[in-house]
């Protein structure tokens, strides 16, 4: 049964893969290493082959469920076990497990004589006892160059090490085969003349008194696989190769709206806040409260039970606790409800790759909704400008695919004849939305104002803001504007002084004003009081007038009804 | 032949594949200086390691044919057919050169 399994495998499908099952390792190579064929993995002493070599087959174990042996020609079983288990795996229990099997091959030269002819056919039962006893698909050969070393018949190794790699093949498991870096060739005696299938390179360069790991893929028969050098971990967790910068952008995008963490803020942009998964920029000059803003939005972002990475470039978690402790932050309770995680570091602890990768790892581990990397114009210390671009472009990616927040500040240098913002990345075509802190300075004090340079997908108020910090927090001032302009710190205080004072003149010049019109409508009516009083009495006077008249009218009257007869008597006369 | 003083006993192992031409060869040389040099104070095992493949690991079998002498001191493994008579003697401290 097991025979027809073996030969069944012995002829592959065309690109059939073994995941390796080391981060991504299986996406830079398209799936994994070619199944049921040799993979040569070389590089120069330490630069992680072995590791490599032993997590292929424990991922193997653990994710696959493809048993594996690991023939070692320099290590003892026990000191493999004990170096790979500060790595947190359990080399025993799999034996135990007969899921893996650890083969020591040693090679003393002092005990070893060669006379004749001989072939390696001991190493070939004993590979072949040991793939049948557990029933293995993955083999390692660490570091099958070793033999060279014990052996001085060259001719016959490099045919039986031909032979091998053809049997093993044929045998159709898939192979590590790991070997020392040559001066001239990938390893000292050509072993990648004989395995033509896949051969990467591990280096480990240092450059600038930083080291980084690098892997290449040097080549890969019949696939297609990344061709640049991508820089590797080794952490407690084992390999990791760095995440590959998306090529696309396509991530999925969110319509949520998260707060800033400060009242005032949020009303500045027309829907409260930042979109859920965006990046976000802080630039400002030094002290300008950047850190404040940041923690701002760690805890409003804790409040709602997300978790927050927090990266700090130039703080200690206890500084920085203690820092936000002043202004009302108190980071410390989120930290003991598993919220949120503070990691301190300076940049110059390992490369900018070295860097991504943990941030990678912890993103990955810790799940959080928003990360916080404080400063980035740090990075710059570390790499070139377009290299700490690079990796932010790589950083924003993962950030987005994973919808999560990504909140940066930047340290800019106090230029006052440049007005247009240049953060030192020119990262501003990454982020979303951009908020610049800076130091307005005059007579004699300095104040803080803020402003949105921009904020995609929303809009937000043009207004450079004031805000001071106090130990309740940090607190926005409302807008004011003079007639030079906004007005800040002390200048603002005067103006308000000002105005205050002008509008109580203004005040009682209204009601002087008032009073005065009440007055000449008081005149007016006592003037018209006075004239109808005057009216009355000449009407009076012509009332009287005209009744005198009247009754000299009726006097006249009598005295001529009396008088008719006399003189009709006297017309008769 | 200056054979050497030592009467110690010779305990010897021949680790070889079937009946390879190089396997038969082994034996035959192994046989023929066994007999010459130390008759009556060895004990020679042949193994055949593709029927008994558990037995190469105490010895850290990797080439066919291997020749072990686990006595006298010291532990000596001799690689190949043994055509080289000369060597195969020194090296088992038969002679001394």
């Amino acid at each position: 049964m097991k025979k027809t399994n073996d030969r069944l495998k012995a002829k592959p499908a065309p690109l059939s893969k073994t995941p390796t099952g080391i981060e991504g390792l299986d996406e830079i190579t398209d799936g994994g290493l070619p199944t049921g064929r040799p993979t040569l993995v070389c590089g120069s002493a330490g630069c992680g082959k072995t590791l490599m070599a032993v997590q292929f087959l424990i991922k193997g174990i653990t994710d696959y469920n493809e048993p594996g042996i690991f023939m070692t020609f320099e290590e003892s079983a026990e000191d493999l076990t004990k170096n790979v288990a500060s790595l947190g795996y359990d080399l025993k229990k799999l034996i135990a497990d007969k899921k893996l099997r650890v083969d020591h091959v040693k090679v003393e030269r002092s005990e070893i004589e060669e006379s004749g002819e001989y072939n390696l056919e001991g190493l070939f039962i004993r590979l072949e006892h040991a793939i049948n006893s557990i029933g293995a698909k993955r083999v390692v050969l660490d570091t099958i160059e070793s033999l060279f070393g014990g052996l001085d018949n060259t001719v016959i190794l490099r045919s039986e090490i031909r032979r091998l790699f053809h049997w093993l093949k044929n045998k159709g498991v898939t192979t590590i085969i790991t070997g020392e870096r040559g001066e001239s060739s990938l390893t000292r005696q050509g072993l990648e003349e004989y395995v033509s299938d896949c051969v990467i390179l591990l280096d480990f360069r240092v450059i600038d008194q930083i080291s980084t790991r690098r892997l290449r893929i040097v080549k890969y028969r019949g696939s297609t696989h990344g061709t640049n050098e991508y820089p590797f971990l080794i952490d407690e967790s084992g390999i990791s190769v760095l995440p590959i910068t998306s090529l696309r952008l396509e991530h999925k995008v969110s319509d949520k709206i998260v707060s800033t963490g400060i009242p005032g803020l949020d009303k500045l942009f027309k829907k409260g806040g930042y979109y859920q998964g965006s990046s976000i920029l802080i630039s400002g000059t030094a002290g300008t409260a950047k850190t404040t803003l940041a923690s701002y939005f760690t805890q409003e972002t804790c409040k709602n039970k997300g978790r927050v990475l927090y990266f700090a470039f130039e703080e200690s978690p206890n500084q920085l606790i203690r820092n936000m402790k002043s202004v009302g932050i108190d980071l410390r309770t989120y930290i003991d409800k598993g919220l949120l995680q503070i990691h301190s570091s300076r940049p110059t602890l390992h490369g900018l790759e070295m860097h991504l990768l943990s941030l990678h790892k912890l993103i990955r581990d810790f799940k959080p909704q928003c990360v916080v990397i404080d400063p980035i114009s740090n990075m710059i210390s570390i790499g070139t400008i377009s290299e700490v671009r690079a990796m932010l472009v790589r950083l924003i990616d993962l950030l987005k695919i994973n919808n999560i927040t990504a909140l940066f500040t930047s340290l800019t240098q106090q230029n006052v004849s440049s007005t247009n913002e240049l953060t030192e990345e020119s990262v501003s075509s990454l982020v979303d939305t951009w908020i610049t802190v800076r130091d307005v300075e005059g007579i004699g004090e300095r104040n803080r104002g803020l402003y949105i340079l921009k904020s995609r997908g929303m809009a937000h108020s043009n207004q450079v803001r004031e805000f001071i910090l106090t130990d309740k927090g940090l607190k926005f001032l409302d807008f004011e504007t003079g007639p030079d302009g906004i007005l800040l710190g002390s200048a603002r205080k005067k103006y308000q002084l000002d105005t205050f004072a002008d509008n109580l003149k203004k005040k009682q010049a209204l009601q002087k004003r008032d009073r005065e019109i009440l007055r000449k409508k008081k005149i007016l009516e006592a003037n018209i009081l006075a004239m109808r009083t005057e009216y009355e009495s000449v009407e009076e006077e012509l009332h009287k007038l005209e009744t005198e008249e009247r009754g000299l009218q009726l006097k006249t009257k009598k005295t001529l009804d009396s008088q008719p007869v006399k003189a009709v008597k006297k017309k008769k006369n | 032949m200056n054979s050497t003083a030592t009467k110690e006993e010779y305990i010897l192992k021949l680790y070889i594949t079937g009946m390879s031409i190089s396997s038969v060869r082994a034996i035959e040389n192994i046989k023929s200086i066994c007999e010459e040099h130390l008759q009556g104070r060895y004990t020679l095992d042949i193994i055949d390691i593709h029927k008994f493949p558990d037995t190469m690991y105490e010895n850290n079998i990797i080439a066919s044919p291997t020749l072990i002498k686990h006595s006298p001191q010291p532990f000596k493994k001799l690689l190949g057919d043994l055509s080289d008579r000369s060597k195969v003697l020194g090296a088992l401290g038969i002679i001394t050169q």
